[in-house]
């Protein structure tokens, strides 16, 4: 019999206030045989959550590819893990943590790096990177500014403080991200192939042992009543939730650290049966899940749980999402020395339950039972809905503020697109984060259009070495939540290709508005077709992933976001490709089967243009053919600079090689372009700018489309069409000018 | 030779100091709770933030066990390299004069920096040229070196200036441009920016290697 120690039971008006359905709440009643009590009701709210049981996204999440030659581990653990080769996994995944960030952009985005970091360790592997993906409001409104600040800080001072590098990442302004800003967090780690650890509960009589901080009533209800709802209030955008500042965790990034290398080293001693990170809904569903995959029970006695306040209930230590803290299950003879590395690295440890053979999660109050729920029925047997897509026949968006006349000069546009906040170089944020820590990092942001980090020493010979991406362009998934998501995913192995690396695996976040409405259901249905076809094309299939729905507020929702991740590799680290162009008197070409279309693109938002509906058709096998020219030329050596044409179209991309390289360039299009602005600034899936000696590019053109463009050289960027007729010509100081619009929000 | 390399809770830096003065010498890790220095001819403190640099920077590392250690040993002529957090904790224990305060443009900032050399003639520039000019990054929070105004007079006339930035690199306001300084026997130096992560081309640059070749230098007696 279970002890009820509150003075009444729940009702059903408790469960839709902790968000519930009616119906969800008589189907608990029905796994029961009885109405729940508070605990169980706190429990099933969180895991029965879309945020913990994805029970509008996953029927479409296993449509997904996740198998391939490289795959060590899939989705379902607490991150996915590619092989690298020479006995080595590299486990990656990136994760969101927007609802908080909404709230607290300085607290939220810095438990956001912790969380994905404890995925990483939690499967056995050293983080080695961050990368970060943000959206925000337009710079020019305060409140965007001090959700980026605090954001950036947050981040800055997470990763740096735990010694893992951030080299990478990428950030859009978009007005439909003022009230619900968008931080996403991937991390990336290593580890050997055969000591990754899954979370799968095993053994009866095992010890469940909490390490780590200590359990408070921290981000009680954040999976729920936070992340899994729309936000609530933020008419004029500066309250926007503050009442829900208590359900937001607060990080302590020493404590990370000293778990990381705790954990690391139990796992490095062979200590351990498996681990788990707490994270969203606490040991409520960090235990629950070990269970599950084990097919095991468990018995945790709240009693034993290391509390930083007297006085709390067995619910709130279930469900607290205090930060900092692992899940492992001991074998009995192995305490001992497990809490001896706990107190090596002043970690606390405590052994707060077993393992039963029941597949019941049953909790206690120092002996007396206080919760007992089949183990299946929290996890399982959620209930999964359908979505109900259904294509808008009304523009979803208001189109974007305009802020440049169709009519400027190709000169005026160029300066408004590289000094506009989505394109201008984003150095004043990461030079707030360490990118080097670990000595790994042999392409820093702006030196390549993807990290890249050797994976040993190649001091004297070859070294094979990772390379990793991330990107996802809303205003385009807006505009064709298919045709987007791909050309998001092409993106992401195009940045891989230039520096010489092939995709290994892929893993993604999908920021969504209410999938209970039919646009965001379509929204969400097609992109994820585009996801999966996209990644079925390049053999990069998902090993891991995350979804983020709700994000929308009074406003309207979000811009579809689906943010890709990326991880590939490259035979030698000494070869990576790089941004800039390097020697007066290289060759410039133009390599593959771009098709520049000013729709959706940055031109089209300055201009203040209502976002189309579709975008252009293109082929991605020949975006792919293109990729891997590309990629095998910078492995043989034959280009000086690599450059994936994206945002801003030619003309940005020229400029960005300039300014990167600190040379000019001399550029002659031919008068062959039907559309003058298009050909400089269209943008599109497949487009390569590539400088190098003319044997070079001569070889790589016979295997790929390549029109030879100019010279590197000067300290001018000219693109002209005809000889003697320049459609623009400035300086690289102005050019630098323009691209650090971005410093004066960190002034 | 053997380098001993510093390790607290919250150390981040460490197997990249380890490894840089692998590069010239052995090197082991030594844990801060141990008062054994293992035999080891060098120390280095490495960068990070130990103990989570509560209180203030360095403030809690420098009453570890092992920087009573340390402390005796920069006492009795040992060489001990101080790097960021490293150099952080040297001016805390008072084995370097002033203080490193907060940067000037009040944020954590990594900048690739043009280090100039302004004493040669150190046991840990020995391997470089008074006036040369290194690539090393830099990455803190708290770096701005301060000191009393006669306590600088007093450094730049007994050589114990051994870095300064290099024009127009001084993010932090350092005074003077201070990057690196000595204690007046010449045997502990902090610097602020990192030397281990410039000892290979692959990850940008090998000039911070000069400083642990200096060191070994030193050690072996050699002059260049």
């Amino acid at each position: 019999m279970v002890m009820e120690t509150a003075s009444r039971l729940p009702t059903v008006e408790d469960a839709l206030a902790l968000g519930l359905t009616r119906e969800e709440y008589e189907l608990v009643c029905e796994k029961q045989g009885r109405e729940p009590n508070q605990l169980e009701l706190a429990m099933y709210s969180l895991l029965w959550s879309e945020h913990c049981a994805y029970k509008h996204s996953k029927r479409l999440l296993r449509t997904l590819p996740s198998e391939g030659p490289h795959v060590v581990m899939g989705p379902g653990e607490n991150a996915g893990a590619v092989d690298v080769g020479g006995g080595l996994a590299c486990a990656f995944k990136v994760e969101s943590h927007n609802h908080p960030s909404a709230v607290e952009p300085f607290q939220g985005a810095a438990t956001g790096v912790g969380g994905i970091l404890r995925d990483i360790f939690a499967i056995g592997a050293r983080p080695i990177a961050v990368l970060d993906s943000l959206r925000f409001g337009e710079p020019s409104g305060a409140h965007a500014r001090y959700l980026l600040d605090g954001a950036v800080s947050g981040i800055s001072h997470y990763g740096n403080s735990i010694g893992v590098p951030t080299v990478g990442g990428e950030l859009y302004f978009e007005q439909p991200y003022e009230h619900n800003c968008l931080i996403n967090a991937m991390a990336l780690g290593l580890a050997q192939r055969d000591r990754l650890i899954s979370s799968a509960a095993a053994g009866t009589g095992n010890l469940l042992v909490l390490f780590g901080a200590s359990t408070g009533r921290d981000g009680i209800g954040g999976a729920s009543v936070l992340a899994s709802a729309e936000l609530q209030g933020g008419g004029d955008g500066d309250d926007s939730g503050q009442d829900m500042r208590p359900t937001v965790q607060v990080g302590d990034p020493f404590a990370e650290k000293k778990l990381l290398e705790c954990s690391l080293e139990l796992l490095e001693r062979g200590l351990l049966v498996s681990l788990q990170d707490l994270g969203a809904a606490g040991l409520t569903s960090s235990a629950s899940e070990m269970a599950s995959k084990g097919g095991v029970g468990m018995e945790i006695d709240v009693a034993e749980v290391p509390l930083r306040e007297p006085g709390m209930e067995p619910f709130e230590v279930m469900v607290s999402e205090s930060q900092e803290r692992m899940l492992c299950v001991v074998e009995p003879s192995r305490l001992d020395a497990v809490l001896g590395v706990c107190e090596k690295w002043e970690v606390q440890g405590a052994a707060i339950g077993r393992v039963t053979d029941t597949r019941r999660m049953r909790v206690l109050d120092s002996g007396e039972l206080v919760g007992d729920m089949a183990v299946s029925a929290l996890v399982d047997e959620c209930p999964l809905y359908d979505l109900d897509p259904q294509k808008p026949s009304q523009p979803l968006y208001e189109p974007p503020v305009a802020s440049l006349s169709l009519d400027a000069t190709p000169l005026e546009m160029l300066l408004a697109l590289l000094s506009s906040p989505n394109i201008a170089s984003r150095r004043p944020l990461f030079e707030q984060y360490d990118a080097i820590v670990q000595s790994r990092t042999v392409r820093r942001p702006e030196q390549a259009d993807a990290a890249v980090l050797a994976l040993g020493s190649a001091s004297d010979g070859p070294a094979p070495a990772l390379a990793v991406s991330i990107d996802g362009n809303g205003r385009r998934v807006a505009a064709d939540p298919y045709s987007g998501t791909v050309a998001a995913v092409l993106e992401c192995a195009s940045n891989l290709a230039c520096v010489g690396a092939e995709p290994l695996g892929t893993t993604n976040n999908l920021n969504f508005g209410n999938p209970e409405k039919a646009h965001i259901a379509w929204q969400l249905t097609e992109s994820v077709r585009g996801l999966g076809d996209a990644c079925r094309a390049l053999d990069a299939p998902i090993v891991g992933g995350n979804v983020s729905l709700y994000n929308e507020g009074a406003t309207g929702p979000i811009y579809p976001t689906p943010v890709i991740g990326m991880v590939g590799i490259l035979p030698d680290a000494r070869r990576a490709g790089r941004l800039g162009f390097h020697r007066a008197g290289q060759e410039i070409a133009l390599v593959g089967p771009l098709r520049p279309s000013l729709a959706a693109g940055e031109l089209a938002k300055l201009c203040g243009q209502q976002l189309p509906d579709g975008l252009p058709e293109f082929d991605i096998g020949a975006v792919r053919a293109a990729q891997i020219a590309v990629r095998e030329a910078v492995r043989a050596g034959l280009l000086a600079s690599a450059h994936d044409i994206a945002e801003g179209g030619l003309a940005v991309a020229l400029a960005e090689c300039c300014l990167a390289g600190d040379i000019g360039a001399a550029v002659l299009l031919g008068d062959d372009s039907p559309d003058l602005t298009a050909a400089l600034f269209g943008e599109g899936p497949g487009g390569f700018l590539v400088s190098g000696e003319r044997d070079g590019l001569r070889r790589l053109g016979e295997g790929v489309p390549l029109q030879s463009i100019g010279t590197v050289g000067g300290d001018q960027l000219s693109i002209g069409i005809a000889p003697e007729s320049a459609a623009l010509s400035v300086g690289l100081a102005e050019l630098a000018a323009a691209h650090s619009s971005l410093a004066e929000l960190f002034a | 030779m053997k380098f001993g390399v510093l390790r607290f809770p919250g150390s981040c830096d460490e197997l990249d100091a380890l490894a840089a003065a692998r590069r010239v010498g052995d090197a082991e890790l030594l844990w801060h709770g141990e008062r054994d220095l293992r035999g080891a001819d060098a120390i280095v403190v490495p960068g990070g933030f130990s103990y989570g640099d509560y209180l203030r920077a360095g403030a809690i590392a420098r009453f570890s066990p092992v920087m009573e250690s340390v402390i005796e040993f920069a006492g009795e002529g040992g060489l001990v390299l101080g790097i960021c957090n490293g150099f952080q904790v040297l001016c805390e224990a008072h084995l370097l004069p002033g203080a490193l305060l907060g940067n000037a443009n009040r944020r954590f900032t990594f900048r690739q920096l043009a280090l100039e050399v302004v004493n040669a003639d150190t046991a840990f520039t020995r391997a470089c040229a008074t006036g040369e000019v290194l690539s090393v990054p830099a990455k803190h929070s708290w770096g701005r070196y301060y000191a009393e105004p006669q306590t600088l007079e007093a450094m730049e006339e007994g050589g114990q200036v051994l870095m300064r930035y290099a024009p127009a690199q001084n993010f932090n306001g350092s005074l003077r441009d201070i990057a690196g300084v000595c204690n007046e026997a010449g045997n502990v130096f902090g610097l602020m920016p990192h030397p281990e992560h410039a000892v290979d081309e692959l990850t940008g640059s090998t000039d911070g290697l000069k400083i642990f070749q200096s060191m070994r230098l030193a050690m072996e007696g050699a002059r260049v």
